[in-house]
């Protein structure tokens, strides 16, 4: 099993649900967030490419804020999920500095907290809370090792990247260009 | 022309603009361990080559600041915690991947080891020193019989105290400026070279000054070697470390880096101790102070320069 996300940049108008949905659902402290939407402008008026991208934690395959964790906090879960165990974690931010997606904050209650691809929805069979109220069905949440799932689906027919590829993280968070 | 722009919140006040989580609490203990590593490192070295008669400074003086200078190191990396209570889960594992884990276990063996040190050299300064319990007389006793096992675990676990304070940084690939394996021998050449400053300042003896001067000016040589290494390396490697390196070349960081911890930190004191060989005048306090601030110097601009270079995407 191998969970994965693939968001749609063409789709995507920006409209910060997903950021809105996973800071209701996951109860994350006011001024923090596990999600949030970048917009990148590309070229010179009035030739202007805009690509609009939800961003989160990448549940990477070779996280580097596994290995640098110095308890065990950080783990990988069921699907490749990586997850934060609050207490064994010291908040030494280790895995903080070590992300090169900046995807980690500190918790308020003193430990290190993450996107989980709401792994407590997950578990339940329902999909992620950001997937779910996408208004523009723009994220495809599934697993990448049964070849029927929608994010399997949808990465075999469309052209895609993952960010910063070249720090060899492995990335699972797929965008459709 | 590419422009790129967060628009929905994310505002965590603690990451954004640049991920700055690491204050002065880390660069600090750096430094205090990298000092407590060059100190401990030379008291081992001088006693196993059998020169303890002639090094008192180096092998019985000096390594008494040690256990003040670690516990104020650790109380640093107590205070970086966010989760302070939990610190002991540190020591409910060993991780092999996470340099932090190696720091933590290796502080664990250095820490007694100087404390035992000091202990049984308590002498140099309260000779009519009494332990009063029979317990910590024999513990004294035996651990003075094993002088010469304690000097050779405290010289190998000082030089991997010191390469540590460096590989802490360096095993992150997410901070470009970092992700240099020679910040591991820059930190412990500058943790050496803090080492033989203090030891210079305990030093009454004149012999003994002279020789930790000459090993002061070898170590800051191969210092600033390290340094114009590490800068070629990453000039001639990818966009994100040259614009890592740019920080120091032109960037916010320049000034600081180059006078505090270049100019003052290294090539005033080399000048000051090439004088003193010379039999020119020169109080050993000025070198040695300019040595400890240079080396603080470059563990702070390091960490907080560091925190700001990034990936490009």
């Amino acid at each position: 099993m191998r969970y994965a996300m693939a968001i749609d940049t063409k789709k995507c108008v920006g409209c910060s649900d997903c950021v809105v949905a996973c800071q209701t659902e996951n109860s994350v402290p006011v001024g923090y967030c596990r999600d949030w939407v970048v917009e990148v402008t590309d070229g010179t008026y009035p030739q202007l490419e805009i690509e609009i991208r939800s961003e989160r934690c990448n549940q990477c395959d070779n996280s580097p804020c596994v290995r640098c964790c110095p308890t065990g906090a950080s783990h990988y879960a069921e699907g490749g999920i990586v997850l934060v165990t609050p207490n064994k974690c010291i908040g030494c931010g280790a895995c903080i500095t070590s992300c090169p997606y900046d995807a980690r904050y500190p918790h308020p209650d003193g430990y290190v907290d993450k996107c989980t691809f709401c792994i407590h929805r997950v578990r339940k069979g329902l999909e992620p809370a950001c997937v779910a109220a996408c208004p523009t069905k723009c994220m495809y949440f599934g697993d990448l090792d049964d070849p029927n799932s929608k994010v399997s689906e949808i990465l075999k027919v469309r052209k895609y990247k993952t960010l910063i590829p070249e720090a060899g993280t492995d990335p699972q968070l797929y965008f459709l260009i | 022309m590419r422009e790129e722009l967060i628009v929905s919140g994310r505002a965590n006040p603690l990451i954004d603009p640049h991920l700055h989580i690491w204050h002065w609490q880390i660069p600090l203990y750096l430094f205090l361990g990298g000092l407590a590593a060059g100190i401990l490192f030379f008291a081992g070295l001088y006693t196993i080559m059998g020169k303890e008669k002639s090094y008192p400074a180096a092998v019985r003086r000096a390594p008494l600041i040690v256990p003040f200078v670690l516990i104020i190191g650790l109380f640093a990396l107590l205070l970086d915690l966010k989760h302070k209570l939990f610190f002991w889960r540190l020591y409910t594992t060993i991780r092999l991947e996470s340099p932090m884990s190696w720091g933590a276990w290796v502080l664990m063996l250095v820490t007694p080891l100087s404390f035992i040190w000091a202990a049984i050299h308590i002498r140099e300064i309260f000779p009519k020193w009494n332990w009063k319990f029979r317990i910590l007389i024999i513990l004294d006793e035996f651990f003075t019989s094993q002088k010469r096992t304690i000097a050779w675990v405290m010289t190998i676990s000082s030089v991997i105290l010191g390469v540590y304070t460096g590989i802490l940084f360096s095993a992150f690939n997410a901070r470009p400026l970092w992700n240099t394996s020679i910040l591991g021998p820059l930190f412990l050449a500058s943790g050496l070279s803090a080492g033989a400053a203090v030891i210079m300042l305990f030093s009454k003896d004149h012999h003994e000054r002279t020789i930790f001067s000459k090993i002061d000016i070898v170590i800051i040589v191969v210092e600033l070697f390290l340094i114009v290494h590490m800068f070629m390396g990453f000039l001639a490697s990818t966009q994100v470390q040259i614009e890592a390196a740019e920080l120091f070349l032109g960037g916010p960081y320049t000034a600081s880096f180059w006078i505090f911890v270049v100019i003052m930190g290294m090539i005033i004191p080399i000048i000051l101790e090439v004088l003193e060989l010379k039999k020119f005048k020169i109080p050993i306090l000025i070198p040695a102070t300019l040595v400890l601030f240079g080396s603080l110097m470059l563990r702070f601009l390091i960490s907080f320069a560091g925190q700001e270079s990034r990936w490009l995407y």
